[in-house]
Parts: C-alpha cells; sequence; structure tokens
C-alpha cells in the first residue's frame, strides 16, 4: 500500500512562482460599490433608506443656512430681509447676530483698544505650542515655549513686567537649589527644589517685583479678569487646564503605582476624591467656599481658581488613564530598564512613560476634550464664557428670541477645537508607530 | 547517554576555542545561606554557592525549581529574604547604591528579550551608557557599533526592534547588555522563546562571549551548549542545588535519581 501511495505523493517544486497582480474585477471603485452597498437585498434597503434620511435632513436644513443673513441690526432687521429676499414663508438663518456681536463673543468686554493684546497671545500660543506638538522644528525652540507662559501672561493681564518675570525666576531659584543641593543629597535637592521657590513665591517675589517696578517702570495698562470673556476665557482656561493637568495627572498616575505608603495613599485618596465629586460643584467651592478658608482680605482671582480646579479634575482622569497605559507594559520593561542600572526617575522618563503615554493618547486626548468642553460650565459662577454671552445677547432688546445661530455658532467652534485636537492624537499614534508593518 | 546528540546543528559545528576560558581563584559571585519566599511559599532553599571569576555555569532543572528565580536575585530583580549575597565585593541590600552599582555591573539577557519598542537598535544600546555611566554620545555608539557587528547585525542598527526577527532581537539584547562592559554576565532562558534555526545563532553568540572568557551564569535547556562550554553545570530541583558537576561527569554519571531522571527526559528523544 504505501509503495503506491508514494508514487503519487512525490513531488520536488524546480522553479519558485514568481508574485502576481490580483485579477483586474476585483478592484476598482464599482467593486467597492457593489460589495458595500448593493450586495445584497437588506443591503440595498438600507442603503435606500439612508440615503432617504440623509435627504430628509438635508432638504429641512440646507435652505435655512442657503437663505442666511448676515448683515443686519437685530432680528427684526434679519426678518424684513428676509421677507423682502426670500418671501416671509422661507427658512431662513439669522447669522447676523454673529457678525453684530462677533467681537464681544470673541474678546468679552476686553478694552476694544487692547483688542491686539488677546491676538498676540494667541499667536505667542501657536508659536510656542508648535515646537511641543510637531518634530520638525529645532530643540531650541523649546525654551521660547518654556518662556510663553509668563510673555502670554504678560500681554493678556498686563501691569508691571516684573511680576512675571519674578515669578518666572522662581522656577530657576528652584532648579539652582536642586543642583546646589544634589551634591550632598538626593532627597534634599528634591525637598529642597519644592520648599525654596514656595518661600520664594510667598515672601520675595512680591516686593522684588514692586521694588523693580518702581525702579523701572515697564508695563502694559491692566485688564482685570472681570473683563474676559467669550472664547478668549474658554480657550485660556481650556489650554492652561490641559497643559498644567497633564504632568499632574503623570505624577499622580507614578504616586498610584509607587511602593511607599504615604505617596501611594495621598495619590489614591487625590483621585477618587476629586473624580467622584461633580465638576459643577468643584467649581462652586472654587467660586464660594473658597474664600471661607483663604485668609481674609487675601483677593484670590476668580479665574485663577477656576483654572486651579479644572486642572486638579482633569488630573485625576488623565491619572487613571495613563495608570492604564503603565499597567498595559509588559513587566520584562521594568526589569530590563532596572537590569541595566537605571535609576527609578531615568527609567520611567527614558523606557517606561514614553511608551505608556503612547498607549494612553486617545484616553489622555478625550480627556482633554472633555475638558475644554466643560470649560462652558463657568457659567454657572457668573463667568462670561461663550454660553453665558449668549444668554446676555439674547436678553438684549435687538437679539430678543434668537436661539440657533448663537448656539450653532458656539458650537461649530467648539467642534473645530475639538476636532483639530482628535486628528493631531491620531497623527501622533501613527507617527509613533512602530510595530513591523 | 554519550551520544545523545544536541538539537542544535549550528554550535556544534566548530571546535571551541578554549585558550581564553580559564577559571581563576578571584571570587566573582558568593552567595551563602541565601532563602527566598514568595508569601509563605518557599522558592530558594538554603543556596550556598561561589561563582569565580572566568567561569561558565550553566543552570538545569524542571520549571519551578527555582532556577530563574535564583539568578533574578543577583541583581535584585527578586529581593531575598535570608543569607547574603556578594557580586563583584559589594553586598546586596535594601541600599539602592549597591544596587544600581550591581546593575550596571551585571548585564542580563531575558526570556523575551525585552528590547526597547520605541528605541532604534542603536538606541536601544546606548541608552544605558550614556545616561547610567555619562559616556558622551558619540563614543557609546561607537562601542555600540562595535558590540553589534560582534553579534553581526550592525546593518540592522537603525531599526525599531519590532522589525527584527526574534534570535536577532535576543543578539541586540546581549548587545545592549555588553555595552555597559559588564564583568558578569546572567542568562535567563535566552533561547526559549526562539525558533530551532534562530536558537543556533543565539547560541553561537554566547559561545563567542564565553571564548573570551566572560563571567556567564545561564539557565538553558541547551545540553548542547552546557557540554561545549560550561565549565559547571547545577541541577535544581524544589528550590535547591541537587547536584553540581563539570559536565562530563554530570551528564555521563549523574549522582541523585531525580537528576537521572531529568537527564533521561530531556535527552532521552
Amino acid at each position: 500500500m504505501s509503495d503506491t501511495h508514494a508514487q503519487t505523493v512525490r513531488f520536488v517544486r524546480e522553479s519558485m512562482l514568481p508574485e502576481q497582480e490580483p485579477p483586474l474585477a476585483e478592484s476598482g471603485v464599482l467593486k467597492w460599490v457593489r460589495e458595500n452597498l448593493f450586495s445584497g437585498w437588506l443591503n440595498i434597503l438600507l442603503t435606500v433608506l439612508s440615503l432617504a434620511f440623509i435627504w430628509f435632513v438635508l432638504s429641512h436644513l440646507l435652505p435655512w443656512f442657503l437663505n442666511s443673513v448676515w448683515s443686519a441690526g437685530s432680528l427684526s432687521e434679519c426678518r424684513e430681509i428676509r421677507d423682502e429676499v426670500f418671501g416671509p414663508d422661507a427658512s431662513s438663518a439669522c447669522f447676523a447676530v454673529i457678525t453684530d456681536r462677533w467681537h464681544q463673543l470673541v474678546f468679552g468686554f476686553y478694552p476694544p483698544e487692547f483688542y491686539w493684546r488677546p491676538i498676540v497671545a494667541l499667536l505667542l500660543f501657536l508659536a510656542a505650542m508648535a515646537p511641543v506638538l510637531f518634530a520638525g522644528i529645532p530643540r531650541k525652540a523649546l525654551w521660547f515655549s518654556a518662556a510663553a507662559p509668563f510673555l502670554i501672561y504678560f500681554v493678556l493681564w498686563g501691569g508691571t513686567i516684573w511680576g512675571p518675570l519674578a515669578v518666572a525666576l522662581g522656577f530657576v531659584v528652584g532648579y539652582a537649589t536642586f543642583v546646589g543641593l544634589s551634591r550632598f543629597n538626593a532627597l534634599l535637592a528634591t525637598l529642597g527644589a519644592i520648599v525654596v521657590p514656595i518661600l520664594y513665591w510667598l515672601f520675595v517675589a512680591g516686593p522684588l517685583a514692586g521694588a523693580l517696578a518702581s525702579v523701572l517702570p515697564i508695563g502694559l495698562t491692566f485688564v482685570p479678569s472681570d473683563d474676559f470673556g467669550g472664547f478668549q476665557l474658554s480657550f485660556i482656561i481650556g489650554m492652561a487646564g490641559i497643559l498644567l493637568s497633564l504632568p499632574l495627572g503623570i505624577l499622580l498616575a507614578l504616586g498610584r503605582q509607587s511602593n511607599l505608603f504615604i505617596i501611594n495613599k495621598t495619590s489614591v485618596a487625590f483621585i477618587e476624591i476629586i473624580r467622584g465629586v461633580p465638576l459643577i460643584v468643584w467649581l462652586f467651592t472654587a467660586s464660594l467656599l473658597l474664600n471661607y478658608f483663604l485668609p481674609p482680605g487675601t483677593n484670590f482671582d476668580l479665574m485663577l481658581r477656576v483654572i486651579i480646579m479644572v486642572t486638579l479634575f482633569a488630573s485625576a482622569y488623565i491619572a487613571e488613564v495613563v495608570r492604564g497605559g503603565l499597567a498595559a507594559l509588559p513587566k520584562g520593561q521594568y526589569e530590563a530598564a532596572d537590569a541595566l542600572g537605571l535609576d527609578y526617575w531615568r527609567s520611567m522618563r527614558l523606557i517606561i512613560l514614553p511608551q505608556a503615554l503612547k498607549i494612553s493618547i486617545p484616553g489622555i486626548v478625550n480627556t482633554f476634550i472633555g475638558l475644554f468642553k466643560d470649560t462652558t460650565l463657568v457659567v454657572f459662577i457668573g463667568l462670561l464664557d461663550p454660553i453665558g454671552l449668549s444668554n446676555a445677547i439674547r436678553a438684549s432688546t435687538e437679539w430678543n428670541g434668537i436661539y440657533w445661530e448663537l448656539f450653532v455658532f458656539i458650537g461649530l467652534m467648539f467642534f473645530i477645537c475639538c476636532f483639530s485636537m482628535s486628528r493631531y492624537s491620531i497623527y501622533l499614534e501613527n507617527k509613533l508607530q512602530r510595530e513591523h508593518r | 547517554m554519550t551520544d545523545a546528540a544536541p538539537a542544535t546543528p549550528l554550535e556544534t559545528q566548530r571546535e571551541i576555542d578554549r585558550s581564553h576560558m580559564t577559571v581563576s581563584d578571584e571570587v566573582a559571585i558568593q552567595i551563602s545561606g541565601m532563602n527566598k519566599w514568595y508569601g509563605s511559599f518557599h522558592v530558594l532553599r538554603d543556596i550556598n554557592l561561589t561563582v569565580y571569576r572566568g567561569e561558565r555555569i550553566v543552570i538545569c532543572g524542571p520549571s519551578g525549581s527555582g532556577k530563574s528565580t535564583l539568578i533574578r536575585c543577583l541583581n535584585r530583580l527578586e529581593e531575598h529574604q535570608q543569607g547574603e549575597i556578594v557580586v563583584d565585593g559589594t553586598e546586596l541590600s535594601n541600599d539602592l547604591k549597591n544596587i544600581d552599582k550591581i546593575r550596571s555591573e551585571v548585564g542580563m539577557v531575558f526570556q523575551h528579550f525585552n528590547l526597547f519598542p520605541h528605541l532604534t537598535i542603536l538606541e536601544n544600546c546606548t541608552l544605558a551608557p550614556i545616561w547610567v555611566r555619562k559616556v558622551p554620545k558619540k563614543e557609546a555608539e561607537e562601542t555600540a557599533m562595535h558590540f553589534l557587528e560582534k553579534v553581526k547585525i550592525p546593518e540592522q542598527a537603525h531599526k525599531y526592534p519590532g522589525q527584527l526577527s526574534g534570535g536577532q532581537q535576543q543578539r541586540v539584547a546581549i548587545a545592549r547588555s555588553l555595552c555597559m562592559r559588564p564583568r558578569i554576565m546572567l542568562f535567563d532562558e535566552p533561547t526559549s522563546a526562539l525558533d530551532p534555526e534562530m536558537i543556533a545563532e543565539v547560541l553561537d553568540t554566547m559561545i563567542e562571549l564565553a571564548e573570551e572568557g566572560m563571567t556567564m551564569l545561564c539557565v538553558t535547556h541547551e545540553m548542547g551548549f552546557a557540554r561545549k562550554v560550561a565549565n559547571r553545570v547545577i541541577f535544581m530541583d524544589q528550590g535547591q542545588i541537587v547536584e553540581q558537576n563539570e559536565p562530563e561527569e554530570f551528564f555521563n554519571n549523574p549522582q541523585s535519581d531525580r537528576t537521572k531522571l531529568f537527564l533521561s527526559q530531556i535527552l532521552g528523544h
């Protein structure tokens, strides 16, 4: 039996087959349409129903957009123009409210003669973010990014330039303390780098700035936080929250993984308490309760309080997202870093965090988007963000009765910001892709 | 028993150059009365072992016998609870400075390579010299290329680990350890995760290392390697050293019944 079988089975390949193109009918637009839209009865039915639904929505929305009025002084003027041009029954959007109140929606009650200052601040912000977000820019530009927050603060709020400079000097003081003390003891150096700058800010920075200002008064007209509003306000709170919550969140995530009992439990308690209470409660705490705890007479800027609360709130979420990334790394990565003799901070900075953060990008950006949209909650503590302004605009006699146009516009602006963040996160994920393709 | 052929063809094809394989009487590692528990489970029981400089020791035994745990204790990836371990004259204790010092002198190669996937091969090799040894970048890269040439993959230097085969990755892992110029190398089942064709290339690299007189401790099941290169084979079971001997004696004339059973099982087919 085996003899005959062996004869039929015997085979030796003499030449290897070359690679070939797939058949033509298996590619192209027609194939895609056939396979994805009209592959069966159910599929055809669903395609037709979907098209009908899209037509239904568009047929109602498109005329409203296309017949819109862009230039008018009030809602009644808008209606007159509509009656004249499109007829009284036509559906028509009155985007004139946007053009009429544009400055207010963007700048709030910022003094009109200083509108250039928020614009310069925005340009500074974009220039500072570029080297952080994109790799093609020389690394030296990061020094500008580090200086930018102080510059932006100065441009937006004004006052003497020595204030932000004195605060910035605190970081230099901290670094100098760290370098000076690290010759003796690493723990002492870390403690010193935290305590000395805080003491400096509390007791030295203020008088120092005052003294310098009296000697050499350089500055811009001071604009109080009460004048801030509109998208400018949302943007400042949102971006400050985003930029501050990431490092804080990472530290909390590392703290939660720490073997040191006190650090671990403090991080867990912080995360759980902050996360377990609604943001709106924290905002009310910031606006009302905080004053009871602070020494009487301290005037602590409301916007600053809101930024701190939003930052703390987002950092608790970031911490949990980053913890997920840390947990997803194989234990071998920690062991390999240890086995090479890297100490804790170096192994975190060079090996663990780059990988953990890469895994966490979608979650981190998700949190950022949430934070940015949640800045609209400040309307409840009396800050005039775009939603707050829309209420004010609708309360005016000219624009009483307008709803959709304002909210469509505000929604669109938020969408543009959030969608850009989402796109950037996808770009970053692709850029950091290292697996074999 | 003598003609039980090892499964790896390449490394048996050439004669081993023994001119540098000299064991000095300088002690590299001294373990005395060491015990370790995982919770209440007694993993390592009363381990006493002296490793001299230039020794090539193969540790074998059934899975769960504590052989990996033993060599992981030598650079504090695992903590021992009792007894004393002295590596290169420094005692392993809770002192972080000592631990970092020992870790930078002791290279380790893992079963699953543990290369850093977000860094290129070259960056993998230069990272620790630059950050731990403070070697200038240029010099670190030259050293890295030297060792990558030695493990025969200099052309892969700018790729990422994910683009390399398992055998190549393990050779990079060996080169990465060597870049720290360690005095002792630990191998934790370096070939267990590899295909047979790749086992040979990794063993070849390890043999070359042995020929240069490196002090090596290998946990491995490659008995051909043990026979050719090791000067001592240690057999462990249930967290204890059951038998240790020179390879010829160990394979041809095992003393304990447990060793005989183990050898018959892994060399029997």
